[in-house]
């Protein structure tokens, strides 16, 4: 117990002395140490500008599948319990998010207030006195790629009551088919390549400060070598590079943190119409979120890169 | 202390050591002469294993030094002091700083750092220069900050490469003097050098090297 209390202590005054070489390098390789941090920095602002266009991405994405529907417009004469029936059994499915139902009289009532000042399709409406519209049923799916599962469980009999198929003036599936197959390949392209870009470009980025610390590491290869001489452990040696690097990696989150700040507050001000989204309140409401990624990933870049640099040095 | 049997070193096509044997007890003082490529530093690099024989074995007390793992070879080198022509101070470190790493490397605690590092260099004088970096440091002073290093932890055997390399006459005979300071409190020397008139001074032991091969040790002449 006694040299297990000794070798902890052993242990915590060389972690105390290897964080503080580790600030004080920095301190002291001055320009060197904020070279590498603007890399780091400009790293992070990469990381940061990909989640804020994830977001617009995934929000204009959100925005064109809600303008996607299939509707079911029924005949005149088509009974509500059975279009209520229906309702319910489409509800059911796995791939619908929402039915809603509008009624033949609501169907008509926004007919007239979206052509209230149309006066010669007004007067004819009344000239006909009966309502001539059905009712409706509106149907959303979970993905795009679903409504053809949908449209498919339409035509089918067996979903429906028998003779139901009847009530049924018209689905416009069929009508807006194209469309919507064509809006489904570009939405999982686009996905596919941001994933692409992104996935280049933090390997780009990953690259670049790999090197800037290396560099920052290659100035002191020598002193590695007097400081193994010496007799200091790989540890001792390698451990306030690694802190160094963590340094980098905080530091560089703090500034990304504070350039993103007014930039998106610029966003939100200027863009939020074009962008359709409000950067500035994406950003806020966020904030934890992308703290947390930006430094994690500028800590882990920073520790990582020295670790293996140093690596190459220690061997030698 | 060290044995050298048999040693012989070849880097391609040239000869660096040939057969070379010869012993060093403890406690003594040990001049190495022979001019640039004679061999020198390729024999104190044998000793701290950094460069491995092509033939022979060389040991440090009953310790085979080319079978060493990495962990023990760190553990041996905290027993051996190391000066060099370069001094190989870190540049980044205060003088008080450079000694300490040295003791931080075995594990020294802050109180033994503290009391120990002015000590040291009050023995070298170099007390006025605790706060000063390298390069703020004149090269004999430089030279001194070195020698303080090489023997704060109180290592058995101190190994000089050329340590007055790059000194005037004036500085080389004060590095001489600390040198020889080192040796009368106990702790065996080895001092490589070109300049004959370095070791005169000195009057100890003195083996002449000359391609590789050892061509005269005063030990045995006598």
């Amino acid at each position: 117990m006694w040299s297990y209390a000794i070798i902890k202590e052993m242990t915590m005054i060389t972690l105390k002395r290897i964080i503080k070489a580790g600030f004080l390098n920095f301190k002291r390789n001055g320009l060197i140490s904020w070279a590498a941090v603007l890399v780091v920095t400009i790293t992070l602002s990469v990381i940061t500008t990909i989640i804020l266009l994830q977001a617009v991405l995934h929000f204009s994405l959100n925005q064109i599948k809600d303008k996607v529907d299939v509707t079911i417009y029924f005949t005149v004469k088509a009974p509500e319990e059975k279009i209520m029936l229906l309702k319910s059994s489409l509800e059911k499915l796995p791939e619908v998010a929402a039915v809603s139902y509008t009624s033949a009289d609501e169907a008509l009532k926004l007919f007239r207030d979206r052509h209230a000042n149309d006066y010669a399709t007004i007067q004819a409406l009344d000239e006909i006195g009966d309502n001539p519209l059905g009712a409706y049923l509106n149907v959303k799916a979970k993905e795009v790629s679903q409504y053809e599962s949908i449209a498919n469980f339409m035509k089918s009999d067996n979903a429906l009551v028998s003779g139901s198929t009847s009530i049924i003036d018209k689905v416009n599936y069929h009508q807006n088919r194209l469309v919507i197959e064509r809006l489904n390949t570009i939405i999982s392209g686009a996905q596919k390549l941001g994933f692409l870009i992104t996935l280049l470009l933090v390997i780009i980025s990953i690259i670049i400060t790999f090197n800037t610390i290396r560099l920052t590491i290659f100035i002191s290869k020598e002193e590695i070598g007097v400081m193994r001489l010496v007799g200091a452990s790989k540890m001792h040696v390698r451990g306030p590079f690694m802190i160094e690097g963590a340094i980098y990696g905080i530091i560089a989150t703090l500034i990304t943190l504070a350039i993103f700040w007014p930039a998106t507050a610029w966003l939100g001000v200027k863009m939020t119409d074009f962008l359709g989204i409000n950067m500035y309140g994406y950003y806020l409401s966020n904030f934890f979120q992308i703290f947390v990624i930006l430094s994690l990933s500028g800590i882990i870049l920073g520790i990582i890169s020295s670790f293996l640099v140093i690596r190459k040095y220690l061997n030698k | 202390m060290i044995y050298f049997n048999n040693v012989s070193k070849v880097y391609r096509d040239t000869v660096a050591l040939d057969d070379v044997t010869f012993t060093v007890e403890s406690g003594e003082f040990v001049s190495i002469v022979g001019h640039s490529g004679a061999g020198k530093t390729t024999l104190t690099k044998m000793i701290l294993a950094e460069e491995n024989p092509s033939d022979g074995t060389v040991f440090f007390e009953s310790i085979n030094v080319n079978k060493l793992k990495n962990k023990d070879l760190t553990k041996l080198r905290r027993r051996i002091g190391m000066v060099f022509q370069d001094y190989k101070l870190l540049s980044n470190k205060t003088a008080y700083e450079n000694i300490a790493f040295a003791m931080e490397a075995v594990g020294k605690t802050e109180e033994e750092i503290a009391s120990d590092v002015p000590h040291v260099l009050e023995l070298v004088d170099l007390s006025h220069r605790v706060m000063h970096f390298p390069y703020q440091m004149s090269g004999g002073e430089q030279q001194r900050l070195a020698i303080a290093r090489a023997i704060i932890n109180q290592p058995e055997l101190v190994i000089a490469d050329e340590p007055t390399g790059n000194l005037d006459p004036v500085n080389t005979h004060e590095i001489v003097q600390i040198l020889k300071k080192i040796n009368d409190l106990g702790t065996t020397v080895i001092l490589t050098t070109h300049n004959r008139g370095v070791i005169e001074s000195v009057g100890k032991r003195m083996i002449t090297m000359e391609n590789g091969k050892i061509i005269r040790d005063t030990k045995q002449d006598k």
